[in-house]
């Protein structure tokens, strides 16, 4: 077996080149920085069994930012047989500096250059046999995205295998030192072989750019296309909930209730009540959720992201936070879990720091079914919509809260440097990996935490024996009653108490709890939720979930990302606290008002 | 090289203007670029080396960051660290 390397600038098409050729699903998107972690895959070029690896990408051998280290890392301890440098071709001018330091790495190289197609847009020539001559390796060029070229790349590859010696590691220190020299080498190189033209027609980019960057319409235009996305998901996401509902009650009428006719009603109970209401509720999302991670995957891969970043970093860093600290809490809007990755992109640590503290403030695909739910089931059919974009405001007004208050312990003077890429249509197939990428990630949590919380919650709401169901003399009633003098005030009465101490877990459990807690689902059980509370105690219980510790899975990984069990727990207890006063503060200010 | 008037009034022709003094619109030739050795690099990276032409495309409100071209690669960059970037030859841009 043999292992290649893939190597390249921030964005320059690594992984859609690893997705194309190995047939995995790794994440795609117009953002430098997508990838923060290394993936294998096996694929056979040639005559070779391969395993390559995708890595995150780097600018120069030098980085020392989280990603970047973790290439370092890699070339310094796993022997590799080649390395192939992919090259974005329109920018070759100055990527191929990166292509001559890995050269001097001392491995076999095949010098990729992606993006065919955009170069040919920008009017951009490239000479390949004399860059094949000047740099000493073979240079392929190819489009990942349309698979153009990408044979012949193979061939090529192939061909370096066949010559290759045995594996070895690269001295990345040596090859650094000769950095100097190189800087002529690169003039005389591109003089050589590129033609670029000498003025850049203008493109579609710009032209959008003078619009969307407007200098005091970009922002108000950035909110209204968010408002219009949340639209158009519920509005493509309701009917496809609604159906998914009438399949499962269908399902449960017809085939499961007369199944179980026959088992004693405790296992009945648990079966129906239990399992298929709380995962019948849950499931209900799912159509919802994919919906929103098409939306999500097209913004990712459009290129709007880093405009995003440009548009706000004046606000971000009075913050004490930047522009692509921004971009890590709308990318927070899917999952908090990849957010928090990547901010392996800053190399400052107090603000990325800073930023993973803020982070799990934004509220993410999970804690959105909670409110869809809630908002639907307590507020009127045309309210709910801006119940939910107000709970937008409030997750971007925590982060505020937060950052402004933590900003002075975790100064930092990080410059804000980032690539603009010329906008791409998202691809329908690019997309459609993502959101069905999704779909088995819920699937997957579904069946972890779901399924086990929800008979958890059931056993807490039925034991001990002979207790009313979720009555006060359950566990779960006992649980609630021993939390009252914390959550009373908030309006949170001991029932949901233990929704709430599972969605500690994942927020994926907490409808399933209300179904189990509650023996029903649906419609019936918006309907009774509607009945034992109302809108002031819904909005307390939803400001409440949104503000304190998202699951399990992002405690872990912000424990693994910041490597400081304090720095965890002080990003475990801080939005605790926030969240308990600010829905103290909302219950208590709304019932002074008389509501 | 008259033009150069035009955007700094009491420049001498020998003087270097940092990156972040160019109105949309300017451009100018980058003679050095100054700044820690970490963003020099990344920098240099983004195509910020010396004799290359660099042109500001606009400029975020509120004092935000600058989006300035260089050849085929645009960047965003705050007024900070434009500021490392000193250029000769400023002149406006033809329209
Ligand atoms: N036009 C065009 N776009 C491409 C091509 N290859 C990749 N892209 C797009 O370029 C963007 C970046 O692709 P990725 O595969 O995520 O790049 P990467 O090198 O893995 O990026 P990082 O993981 O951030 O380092 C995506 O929007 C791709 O759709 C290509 O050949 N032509
Ligand atoms: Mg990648």
């Amino acid at each position: 077996m043999k292992r290649v390397a893939l190597l390249g600038m921030p964005n320059t098409g690594k992984s859609t080149l690893f997705n194309r050729l190995t047939g995995s699903h790794a994440r795609v998107g117009n953002w430098p920085g997508v990838t923060v972690d290394l993936s294998t895959a096996r694929v056979l070029v040639g005559a070779h069994m391969v395993e390559l690896v995708d890595l995150p990408g780097l600018y120069d051998l030098h980085g020392f930012s989280d990603d970047e280290l973790v290439v370092r890392h890699f070339l310094e301890a796993a022997p590799v047989d080649a390395v192939a440098v992919i090259l974005n071709s329109s920018q070759v001018d100055r990527q191929l500096a990166l292509a001559l330091q890995v050269k001097a790495l001392g491995l076999p190289t095949l010098v990729i250059l992606n993006m065919a197609d955009e170069a040919r847009r920008f009017g951009i020539e490239i000479d390949t046999a004399r860059l094949e001559k000047g740099l000493g390796a073979p240079v392929a060029p190819i489009s990942a995205r349309f698979g153009t070229g990408v044979p012949d790349a193979l061939a090529k590859l192939a061909r370096v295998l066949d010559e290759a010696g045995p594996a070895r590691q690269a001295s990345v220190r040596e090859a650094l030192a000769e950095d100097h020299r190189r800087e002529e080498q690169i003039e005389s190189l591109v003089r050589q072989s590129v033609v670029v033209p000498e003025r850049l027609s203008e493109q579609a980019s710009d032209r959008i750019d003078r619009v969307v960057l407007h200098p005091w319409l970009g922002l108000p235009l950035f909110f209204l296309a968010m408002l219009a996305v949340f639209q158009a998901v519920f509005w493509l996401g309701s009917p496809l909930q609604d159906g998914v509902e009438a399949v499962f009650d269908f399902l449960k009428s017809h085939a499961l209730e007369p199944a179980f006719a026959a088992f004693p009603p405790l296992l009945r109970g648990f079966l129906l009540d239990g399992i298929w209401a709380g995962l019948g509720t849950v499931a209900a999302f799912v159509p919802l959720i994919v919906v929103f991670f098409f939306f999500l995957a097209a913004v990712e891969d459009s290129g709007y992201l880093s405009r995003a970043a440009f548009l706000t970093d004046a606000l971000m860093s009075r913050l004490g936070l930047d522009g692509r600290a921004f971009v890590m809490l709308l990318m927070g809007f899917g999952c908090n879990v990849p957010a928090i990755m990547g901010t392996r992109v800053m190399r400052d640590r107090p603000m990325r720091l800073l930023s993973m503290l803020t982070i799990p403030m934004s509220l993410c695909s999970a804690r959105l079914q909670v409110f869809v739910f809630l908002a639907a089931a307590v507020f009127a059919p045309s309210r709910a919509p801006w119940v939910l974009f107000g709970l937008y405001v409030a997750s971007f007004a925590a982060v505020i809260v937060t950052a402004l208050l933590f900003r002075r312990r975790f100064e930092s003077r990080e410059p804000f440097v980032i690539e603009l890429p010329p906008y791409r249509m998202p691809t329908l197939r690019q997309v459609w990996l993502r959101g069905w990428g999704e779909v088995k990630h819920f699937l997957r949590r579904a069946t972890r935490f779901i399924f086990v919380g929800v008979i958890a919650v059931w056993i807490l709401t039925h034991f001990p024996a002979g207790a009313a169901p979720a009555g006060p003399d359950t566990w779960a009633g006992w649980i609630g009653h021993a939390l009252q003098p914390v959550l009373g005030p908030l309006g949170i009465d001991e029932k949901l108490a233990v929704a709430l101490i599972f969605g500690f877990v994942a927020k994926e459990i907490v409808i399933g709890a209300f179904a189990v807690i509650y023996g029903l689902e649906g419609d019936a059980l918006a309907a009774n939720l509607a009945q034992s509370m109302d809108w002031v105690a819904a909005t307390s219980f939803m400001i409440f979930t949104l503000i304190y510790t998202p699951c399990l899975s992002t405690v872990a990984t912000l424990r693994t990302e910041s490597k400081s069990l304090s720095f965890t727990a002080l990003a475990v207890a801080w939005p605790l606290a926030l969240a308990w006063a600010a829905s103290f503060a909302f219950y208590q200010g709304m019932r002074a008002l008389g509501y | 090289m008259m033009q150069i008037g035009m955007t700094l009034k009491s420049a001498p022709m020998t003087t270097r203007t940092p990156l972040s003094h160019l109105a949309p619109g300017q451009q100018g030739v980058i003679a050095a670029v100054d700044g820690p050795e970490g963003l020099r690099q990344r920098l240099a990276a983004l195509g910020f080396r010396a004799g290359r032409a660099v042109v500001v495309l606009r400029r975020a409100s509120l004092r935000g960051p600058l989006h300035v071209r260089l050849g085929t690669t645009d960047v965003a960059l705050r007024q900070a660290e434009a500021g490392g970037v000193s250029l000769r030859a400023v002149e406006p841009q033809a329209a």
